[in-house]
């Protein structure tokens, strides 16, 4: 209160104002330096993260998608392909509201739950300012509402990418199998690297067994991007390497004949190149249109599928597990023979049952409607006829371990090898499968249910055909093959072990039996052998409905049909120079020689006819190119 | 030498200054200039490249410059008059911008007058250290309880009308203004630590009860800004990554990765800091600093040879605002601070801030180049 009243004094005014100038300078150098050092701090010692940390702002490893290795079937016609297909991506980190940006595009074009829900997992787990594919396949139409709108969709973008697409369609789903979009399952099993540039990879079938030789490697570009993640420019580059292609010894036309010839049955049908496993066809009917996966099948598409009685998506050629009936006997009596356990003179009394001692229940003749096939009946014309009651009877007498060891030789009771995953293994009984998986001692009776293909026995249409491959090249242990050749280089013919040493006559004699099948006026396929210009050596076979079916949900307005036997049939062709072998089944087809043995000979018929004109073709090739070239014939 | 010189200086000195018809203080320009080229410079490479903001920018600047001139011609009296209508005006039109003013990002801010839009606030910024430097050297200093009271109560109004705005930074600094001129006229060392603790104090109610969600937001992004990346932590990491990747002599002009490809946001504006650290390095950080030392200490000499009271207050209180523009600004960038709306003066992109700026200079040459008595040090 003092100093109100006080007189001012310039001079002392003047000096207190200079005292609080130079504090203040003091001041202002002190807070400088803390600024200074700031910066000193960030400029000079964490330079170097933050050098890092610019660079990771900017610069972003792009993966290149490396192409898809092609599928050619054994003529060079493409079965797999890549063709362009546009994508609808959202980088994340350039749109300020997702959730505001989804609602935009819902606006403007279709967008599915699904396609929403997949984008919102993948934004979860992708790095920072990578695209993330909303939409695949967008049509021309919606690219251009989109270009049109784009002013309103920032962070949006279309990419053009190849999409695998199968011409064929249906005709070899079950060979090919398809590509579809990486699952949850997967991810954890890839390595990530390797499938940066690409959502796809091989579900089921060639395109799951190959996927490491299709996929190619994944190439890379060092790219320099702004804030909303638009490329500047491209610092480096590393190509990616396409996938190799695969040729088949499939062929599209020999397919289609026996895709037509199953029209309308459940079934399944392998058709085999003797000389090199090489699957000439491979057949399961229903089929179903592998394009659906690529393109993102959904979900009603899929039920349809999963669900119909008739499994269009189960693949019956390799993973469906018959009774092969009959279709076993001739290489039954050939191991009977081969064995000394009866000689091809041998034959007995059939009375159209067969009584096993200590047992009251006769085992019956399936094939024989009034009595038996009388006296005298032997191996061949066991074969020939498909007299149950021989096996019956030699059946036992072989036994059960000899049996099974030496089926084992031909492929059966284990999985074949095929180029192909998921296969079956089918069941070969032996004495300790039963202890193990019935807990049960092995009874005689089962020998005898065995020695005619049913009881515990299960084939794969696929050991059928290996099984008839093997009798065909008079033990050759070929394995089946999809693949011929790998970018050009020819996959070597495989073999599951040395050439099975059985006396030719042996072999003979059960050809001839499998020959009599078809061309004599006794044999069980004598309905085919009309017009035939070649030998065709086959076996008939009739299954008792069990397996498969027993998990099946029934729809009553077939429910009889689908009680019906199975029809079997097993063939090679020509019988003096085998070619091709192969196996069948119709599902409830009833009987071997009505309804499956007419479609194995279309089969053949179709590929021999083909056979000869590429041979005539090539011989043609091979004289133009001997005389351009004189040189070449001294 | 001439036997006389000594007297001859000592009496001519004021007449040399009288020789000044023009008001022209050529140090101040020569520093003003420079400091605008620089940001010229650095505004083109901030602006991606572009001439539109540097052209606009240039022309602030020109126009700053002859506004500068122009208020230099009056005499510091006329200021010291004016200062009361000037305040009055201040605080109708900050009053104004609360009931008609432009709302634009959530606050107003903007007065529309027809032909143009200010921003009151700017001249909150001259008013207030004016209003407070006359008050205070009509009484005698230091300032006695009463008139600390008078002090603060003139410059509380204006801040507080503007923190109502809501600006937070502007209304801070407008309060530092009118502080400084309390503090350069000697407030009691007492009255200070008063000062000092009663603002520890007022941090937590200013917390609970007066700063708004989005302000304590910034003050929480300062201290961990990794917790939001891409939200609110985005602005501060991606310019201290631009300060930090700038190094000891930067990335060349125009070479600036972190701005050039638009990490860093408002590079043009209030982050033009970073542009310049990220593309100049720590020497360039270093030169702008010591041009900006050199400004303020020489604006402080200018306070020293002051021939009134008033004078020295308002010359001494433009110089340390001016300063504490640079140091929140800076600080704020490199992440000392919480993100406030400061520019860096004469640097950031802004009419204005330029224009305000160029006004307080203009009365500090109308002060430098007053007739001055003898033996005042210069």
């Amino acid at each position: 209160m003092l100093q109100d009243n006080a007189l001012s004094d310039p001079q002392k005014e003047q000096k207190i104002f200079y005292l609080r100038v130079v504090t203040s300078l003091l001041i202002v150098l002190g807070l400088t330096s803390v600024i200074l050092f700031r910066y000193f701090d960030l400029q000079i010692n964490r330079h170097n993260d933050y050098v890092t940390n610019s660079n990771n702002n900017r610069i972003h490893i792009r993966s290149v998608a490396p192409t898809r290795g092609l599928i050619y079937d054994r003529r060079g016609q493409l079965v797999a392909d890549n063709r362009p297909s546009f994508t609808l991506n959202i980088i994340p980190e350039s749109t300020q509201n997702i959730d505001q940006l989804l609602v935009r595009i819902g606006d403007l074009i279709s967008l599915s739950e699904r396609d929403i829900e997949r984008f919102m997992k993948r934004v979860k787990r992708n790095k920072p300012f990578q695209s993330i594919p909303l939409k695949y396949n967008i049509t021309e139409q919606e690219r251009a509402i989109l270009a049109v709108n784009s002013h309103i969709l920032s962070g949006t973008e279309v990419s053009a990418q190849l999409m695998r697409h199968y011409p064929e369609g249906p005709l070899l789903a079950h060979s090919l199998g398809y590509v579809g979009r990486i699952n949850d399952r997967e991810i954890k099993k890839i390595d990530p690297e390797q499938y940066r540039g690409t959502d796809f990879i091989g579900k089921i079938g060639l395109e799951k067994y190959y996927e490491d030789i299709l996929l190619g490697q994944v190439g890379t570009e060092q790219v320099e991007t702004d804030a909303r993640g638009r490329v500047m420019r491209i610092l480096d580059k590393k190509d990616p390497v396409p996938g190799s292609n695969l040729s088949l010894y499939l062929d599209t036309d020999l397919q289609r004949v026996a895709m037509e010839s199953l029209k309308g049955e459940r079934g399944a049908l392998v058709a085999m190149d003797v000389k090199t496993g090489g699957v000439l066809s491979m057949v399961s009917t229903p089929s179903y249109d592998p394009n659906l996966f690529t393109s993102g099948i959904s979900q009603k598409q899929y039920d349809d599928l999963l669900y119909s009685a008739d499994r269009p998506l189960f693949n019956r050629a390799l993973r469906g597990q018959y009774p092969p009936g009959s279709t076993v006997k001739p290489l039954f009596g050939l191991i009977g023979l081969q064995h000394k356990i009866y000689d091809m003179d041998y034959s007995i009394y059939d009375p159209g049952y067969f009584f096993m001692e200590g047992i009251k229940r006769p085992w019956r003749d399936h094939n024989s409607d009034q009595g038996g096939h009388g006296y005298g009946v032997d191996l061949a014309e066991a074969i020939i006829e498909s007299c149950d009651v021989f096996f019956y009877t030699t059946g036992v007498k072989t036994g059960i371990d000899l049996l099974s060891k030496e089926s084992g030789l031909f492929g059966l009771g284990d999985i074949t090898g095929i180029d192909l995953p998921g296969e079956k293994r089918g069941i070969m009984p032996t004495r300790e499968w039963k202890k193990n998986k019935r807990r049960q001692e092995w009874f005689n009776g089962d020998t005898i249910n065995m020695s005619i293909g049913q009881g515990f026995m299960l084939t794969t249409p696929l050991q059928l055909a290996v099984m008839s491959a093997r009798i065909a090249t008079r033990g050759e242990q070929i394995i089946p093959k999809l693949v011929k050749s790998i970018d050009g280089t020819p996959v070597e013919p495989e073999f599951a072990g040395e050439k099975i040493s059985y006396d030719k006559k042996y072999w003979d004699y059960v050809h001839q039996a499998m020959v009599d099948v078809v061309h004599s006026n006794k044999g069980t396929a004598r309905s085919i052998s009309e017009g035939l210009t070649y030998k065709l050596a086959g076996k008939t076979g009739t299954a008792q409905v069990i397996s498969i079916n027993e998990k099946e949900k029934y729809d009553s307005s077939k429910i009889d049909k689908r009680k019906w036997d199975h029809a079997l049939f097993v063939a090679f062709a020509p019988a003096e120079d085998p070619q091709i072998a192969l196996g069948l089944i119709v599902e409830n087809g009833e009987h071997g020689s009505r309804t499956a043995a007419p479609i194995a000979r279309k089969v053949i018929d179709n590929y021999l006819s083909g056979f000869q004109q590429d041979n005539k073709s090539l011989a043609a090739a091979r004289l133009i190119h001997d005389f351009s070239n004189p040189a070449e014939i001294n | 030498m001439y036997k006389y010189d000594f007297v001859r200086q000592l009496n001519t000195k004021g007449g040399d200054r009288h020789q000044n018809p023009f008001h022209i203080d050529v140090t101040l320009i020569l520093i003003l200039f420079v400091l605008c080229l620089i940001g010229l410079f650095v505004l083109y490479s901030a602006s991606e490249q572009s001439f539109y903001y540097v052209k606009r920018q240039a022309t602030f600047m020109l126009a700053g410059f002859i506004g500068m001139l122009i208020v230099a011609q009056f005499p510091v009296r006329f200021w010291e008059r004016i200062a009361v209508i000037f305040y009055a005006a201040a605080v109708l039109a900050l009053l104004a911008v609360l009931m008609f003013g432009i709302e634009a990002k959530g606050a107003t801010r903007w007065l529309n007058l027809g032909f143009t839009r200010f921003q009151p606030s700017e001249i909150a910024k001259i008013a207030v250290p004016l209003m407070v430097s006359v008050y205070l050297s009509r009484h005698v200093i230091p300032p006695s309880v009463k008139h600390v009271v008078g002090a603060l109560l003139i410059v509380a109004v204006p801040a507080f009308l503007i923190l109502k705005q809501p600006d937070l930074g502007t209304s801070i600094l407008v309060f530092a203004s009118g502080f400084f001129v309390l503090f350069l006229a000697g407030l009691r060392k007492r009255y200070l630590a008063g000062a000092f603790f009663s603002a520890l104090a007022a941090i937590p109610i200013l917390w609970l009860y007066v700063m708004r969600d989005y302000q304590k937001q910034r003050v929480l992004t300062l201290l961990s800004p990794e917790d939001d990346k891409f939200g609110a932590g985005w602005n501060i990491i991606q310019s201290t990554t631009a300060i930090g990747s700038g190094g000891l002599s930067g990335k060349g002009w125009t070479e600036g990765t972190q701005s050039q490809l638009n990490f860093l946001p408002e590079s043009h504006t209030d982050f033009i800091i970073a542009v310049l650290a990220e593309e100049f390095g720590l020497f360039g950080v270093l030169g702008l600093c010591t041009l900006y030392l050199l400004l303020v200490g020489y604006c402080m000499i200018i306070a020293i040879n002051a021939q009134s009271q008033f004078a020295r207050l308002m010359a001494g209180s433009i110089s340390l605002t001016f300063f504490i523009y640079i140091f929140v600004n800076m600080s704020m960038v490199s992440g000392l601070l919480p993100v406030v709306g400061v520019p860096l003066p004469l640097i950031s992109y802004g009419g204005s801030s330029i224009v305000t700026l160029f006004f307080g200079f203009g009365i500090l040459m109308a002060i430098s180049s007053e007739p001055k008595r003898i033996g005042t040090w210069r």
